[in-house]
């Protein structure tokens, strides 16, 4: 018999960190299919971010640098100025990315750096403890919003797949979701893309992918499937923004 | 050559081959010559959004093995200081050059040494240190920025260079070093994982063992500068009875006072600290009964680094100030006239 | 043929595998792995189809198909 379904090598031994259900777990698995698939195992420069996301240190085997809360697009701007022929991606939660890295993503989107971000989306702060986030729905409830997001105070959530679309200089931006098999291979399928961009030294890309936090939404994980489905995909629509 | 141009050049003699920066005065010399001539030597010049994102790239080039540098002046130190201390924590080299001016906050544009403590003891978060190197001529400070690369890549920490203001506006003529073999590819740095395992750089303990044992190595390894490292100048103070503390242009403008007062019959000297950390402490120590006072000049208000003189003098002599702050120069009658005063007290 | 294996240590008892598979193969068993979850175990291997949905759908890398 032929494994035709298996734990991908660039993957540690050691089980995710992440709580059950949590699609972290899910893409970080995705990411290491496409390495495995694209051999890049070997050039491969994962940069972390501050959150659950950090827990990619114990996740992938792969040269990694942690960085400081937001800061990983710059890292990879020098990780990959000084080493063009390694495959440089970040790998960032919205916490991260869409509040206090904002400056980052953007500037390093502009300059249309030629590496990767992988951004998950779970409109909240998973590892603070379930803080507001950038991304968190109106009306949605979280430690630091109890009475649920107001956009009068607050503001509307964050749309960075739609707003680094608008830049210039990046070459793939796009929403893609983790809930179904269908969407898994379709978010597979994008982050092949966004890889094979900087391969062919075309730019920056970058790939949201729609998550969840069974732990602080306070949902099984197989309600959070339902909470995608009925309320962050009618904020957060799927789709290809931008594909040059 | 200009203070800054000289320190750029001296940079890239050192082999390094990744700047990044954000505009602030009085350092824009430095930035722009390195826009100019570091892509002449296949180095990348990034002129990035923020100081912050600035110092990050910093850390992404050198985790890579390649020498990194950035400048900037005190305020946008501040910002910087997250990522020193992720360079420290994540033990990547980098060298930061920090062009003092005046503060706290925007402050002024003008020379200053208020950033002592800042650049002595506190660059960021965590309780690590940094060799800080204080030139006093340009000569010295292109030397120091030289070997401040050496440092770097020995102990796998930054090391901050910190002229003020002055040093980097001044023009003199000054011997550059030769240009440096460029080092391998290190074995820990983050290039991709080919023919080994993988390399991971982290910014912090992944437990309390981890983090404490981190920070013992990180203790026993400044033990070791103070017993190797200590870098400073002692100025006729075999005789003195007035010996001055001061770094940088302060020191400078401290040098002409002593020779005027020796020549007064005043017998003066000095010890300037060249590494402000660690600190010459020993030279202090070691001072003859014969000495009257210790004057702590500084052009900070008010003054740091006598906290420091202080635990090197351990109560033996009385210790005198001279400061100023704000973007003044230190004048030298200042000093004079106080040294003068002491010495007709009886 | 198909053959699903369970990394019972890797598995977190999510049900993500349970819920898209159509034909009623997996169910969570009764006992635990080192972490204390009751990992999910393998009720009717014959009435797989080998269609993936279990093994794409695992957030864990837990399940592993021979075909």
């Amino acid at each position: 018999m032929e494994k035709v379904y298996k734990k991908p090598e660039s993957l540690n031994d050691t089980p995710f960190g992440y709580c059950p259900g949590c699609m972290h777990s899910t893409i970080s698995k995705l990411v290491a299919q496409v390495i495995d698939e694209m051999g890049l195992r070997e050039k491969a420069v994962c940069v972390l971010p501050v959150g659950c996301g950090t827990l990619g240190c114990h996740t992938w085997n792969l040269d990694m640098i942690c960085s400081a809360h937001g800061r990983a697009p710059a890292v990879a701007t020098g990780v990959k100025r000084c080493k063009p022929d390694s495959f440089v991606f970040t790998y960032q939660g919205d916490g991260d990315l869409a509040s206090i890295g904002l400056s980052e993503i953007m500037c390093a989107a502009n300059r249309g750096e030629n590496f990767s971000t992988i951004f998950v989306n779970n409109s909240i702060y998973g590892m603070t403890g379930g803080q507001m986030a950038p991304t968190t729905l109106v009306g949605m409830k979280a430690t630091t919003c109890p009475n649920g997001r107001n956009p009068e105070t607050e503001g509307y959530p964050m749309h960075m797949a739609e707003m680094i679309a608008q830049l210039k200089r990046p070459v793939f931006s796009g929403r893609f979701a983790v809930d179904t098999p269908a969407n898994i291979l379709k978010t597979k399928k994008a982050i092949q893309k966004a890889f094979q961009n900087q391969l062919d030294g075309k730019g920056f890309s970058m790939v949201e992918v729609l998550s969840n936090c069974p732990t602080n939404w306070g949902l099984s994980p197989l309600k959070t499937l339902d909470f995608i489905h009925e309320q962050t995909m009618g904020e957060f629509p799927l789709g290809v923004f931008k594909d040059i | 050559m200009k203070g800054a141009e000289a320190l750029a050049e001296a940079a890239i003699r050192a082999g390094a081959r990744f700047f990044a920066g954000y505009p602030i005065t009085p350092q824009n010399e430095l930035p722009e010559y390195m826009a100019r001539r570091l892509p002449g030597y296949g180095g990348t010049f990034v002129q990035a959004e923020s100081e912050v994102a600035a110092i990050n790239m910093v850390y992404g080039a050198g985790a890579t093995g390649t020498l990194a540098v950035t400048s900037s002046s005190s305020p946008g130190i501040s910002l910087k200081s997250e990522g020193i201390s992720n360079l420290a924590a994540a033990h990547v080299p980098a060298v930061i050059i920090n062009v003092m001016r005046s503060g706290p906050g925007m402050g002024t544009i003008q020379p200053a040494q208020t950033d002592y403590f800042q650049a002595s003891k506190a660059s960021g978060h965590g309780g690590f240190r940094t060799i800080t190197l204080v030139p006093y001529t340009l000569q010295e400070a292109v030397d120091l920025t030289y070997r401040a690369f050496e440092l770097s890549q020995r102990d796998r920490n930054p090391v901050i260079v910190a002229p003020d203001g002055f040093i980097a506006a001044i023009m003199e003529p000054v011997d550059l070093p030769d240009f440096k073999e460029l080092p391998e590819t290190p074995d820990w740095a983050v290039v991709g994982c080919a023919g080994r395992e993988r390399n991971l750089l982290l910014n912090g303990g992944v437990n309390e063992e981890h983090q404490l044992s981190q920070n013992r190595k990180a203790e026993a390894m400044y033990k070791r500068w103070e017993a190797e490292d200590v870098m400073v100048e002692e100025y006729l103070i075999e005789d003195a009875e007035y010996v001055i503390a001061a770094a940088g242009t302060s020191a400078r403008i401290c040098k002409s006072v002593i020779n005027e007062l020796r020549e007064e019959g005043i017998k003066a000297g000095m010890i300037r600290p060249i590494t402000i950390s660690p600190f010459p402490y020993a030279s202090f120590e070691k001072l003859g009964d014969g000495v009257k006072y210790v004057i702590d000049v500084e052009m900070s208000v008010p003054a740091q680094m006598v906290l420091d003189v202080r635990v090197g003098v351990k109560g033996r002599f009385p210790i005198e100030e001279v400061t100023t702050a704000g973007g003044f120069i230190l004048k030298a009658s200042d000093v004079k006239n106080k040294i003068r005063e002491l010495a007709e007290r009886k | 043929m198909t053959k699903i294996e369970i990394l019972t240590e890797r598995c977190k008892s999510c049900e993500f595998c349970i819920s898209v598979c159509k034909k009623g193969v997996l169910e969570i068993g009764d006992k635990t792995n080192a972490k204390g979850y009751r990992y999910v175990r393998v009720k009717d291997q014959d009435a797989c189809i080998g269609c993936l949905m279990c093994a794409n759908m695992c957030p864990d890398a837990a399940i592993e198909i021979y075909k």
